[in-house]
């Protein structure tokens, strides 16, 4: 049993995300997405970083390319699939989850810590934590503002699909909290299930005590069984 | 078969903000030029042999809806000609 961490060329959180999970005692693996998951996957991280140079957009050929046909599968089968910044553009963009992120809204690179606040603690990659409870993450991207149709947003918020919000230390989601001009300050979503879920912020980089806060080591834990 | 030269135009959606574009304009307005908006798209032409100019488009459109525009963000537009 393994959490596969999913490797594109580009990709650059991919071994971060495997030391953050040895760290809390998961088993995962790094695989080349021209190998396919191996047999005993039992996790799917789709990582950061910034496959195929963001060439058309962030996240566009990864999520085409035939090993997230795979992902497709494995997720509808009961595999929870994480997706992590650049994991996050290509969940979007190949449907596993809904909406888009596109370029900030400031049209910069944003390398900074943020505040968000967990929306529903009832998933995997939530329920070591409360709802309504604030952590610190950090947000390193270009194209992390959260874009959707309003009627399809009004619909994922009743069904208590948005994950995580983009909020002040206080949990108040201020426009001055929102880093990138996200729609309702959404940074994290989930797809048809509440294993599969994407989220702008990487929990990978605050998930070992020996660098610091641990805030993100939650997120990852729902690999754990 | 012929020939052909689908343009795709993709553009923002109505209503989307373009940063990128507000940036631009911006800039423009700093060199000195009055403009009241400005809007980007990107532009793909794409270089197809078919047996007419709506196999062209088809396939074009086709291409277009799998990779080339994002439905969620994205209107586009095909044109086709001979080339």
């Amino acid at each position: 049993m393994t959490v596969a961490v999913l490797q594109f060329g580009g990709s650059n959180c991919d071994r971060d995300t495997v030391q953050a999970l040895a760290d809390l005692g998961i088993d995962a693996e790094l695989v080349w997405h021209e190998d396919g998951l191996p047999a005993d996957t039992a996790g799917i991280v789709v990582p950061g970083g910034f496959s195929y140079g963001d060439y058309l957009r962030a996240g566009a050929m990864a999520a085409r390319s035939p090993i997230m046909e795979d992902v497709k599968a494995a997720a509808e089968d009961g595999t929870p699939v994480l997706g992590i910044c650049n994991g996050a553009q290509i969940g979007c963009e190949a449907s596993l989850t809904p909406g888009a992120f596109t370029t900030n809204r400031s049209a910069r690179f944003q390398c900074e810590h943020v505040h968000v606040r967990i929306e529903n603690a009832d998933t995997p990659f939530t329920r070591a934590y409360d709802e309504g409870e604030v952590i610190e993450l950090p947000i390193a991207h270009g194209e992390g503002r959260f874009e959707i149709d309003d009627a399809e947003l009004a619909d994922l918020e009743a069904d208590d699909r948005v994950l995580f919000r983009y909020c002040d230390e206080d949990g108040e989601t201020s426009d001055d909290a929102n880093p990138n001009g996200s729609k309702h300050n959404v940074a994290g979503v989930l797809g048809d299930h509440d294993h599969v879920a994407v989220l702008m912020p990487h929990p990978e980089r605050v998930s070992l005590a020996d660098i610091g806060p641990t805030d993100g080591r939650g997120v990852l834990r729902g690999f754990a069984d | 078969m012929t020939g052909y030269t689908a343009t795709v135009t993709v553009r923002l959606k109505h209503g989307v903000l373009d940063p990128e574009a507000e940036t631009t304009q911006r800039a423009l307005e700093r060199l000195g030029f009055e403009l009241a908006d400005l809007r980007s798209a990107d532009l793909f032409e794409l270089d197809v042999d078919a047996d007419s100019a709506e196999d062209a488009r088809e396939r074009a459109e086709e291409m277009t809806e799998r990779l080339l525009a994002n439905p969620t963000i994205h209107d586009y537009e095909v044109d086709v000609e001979e080339r």
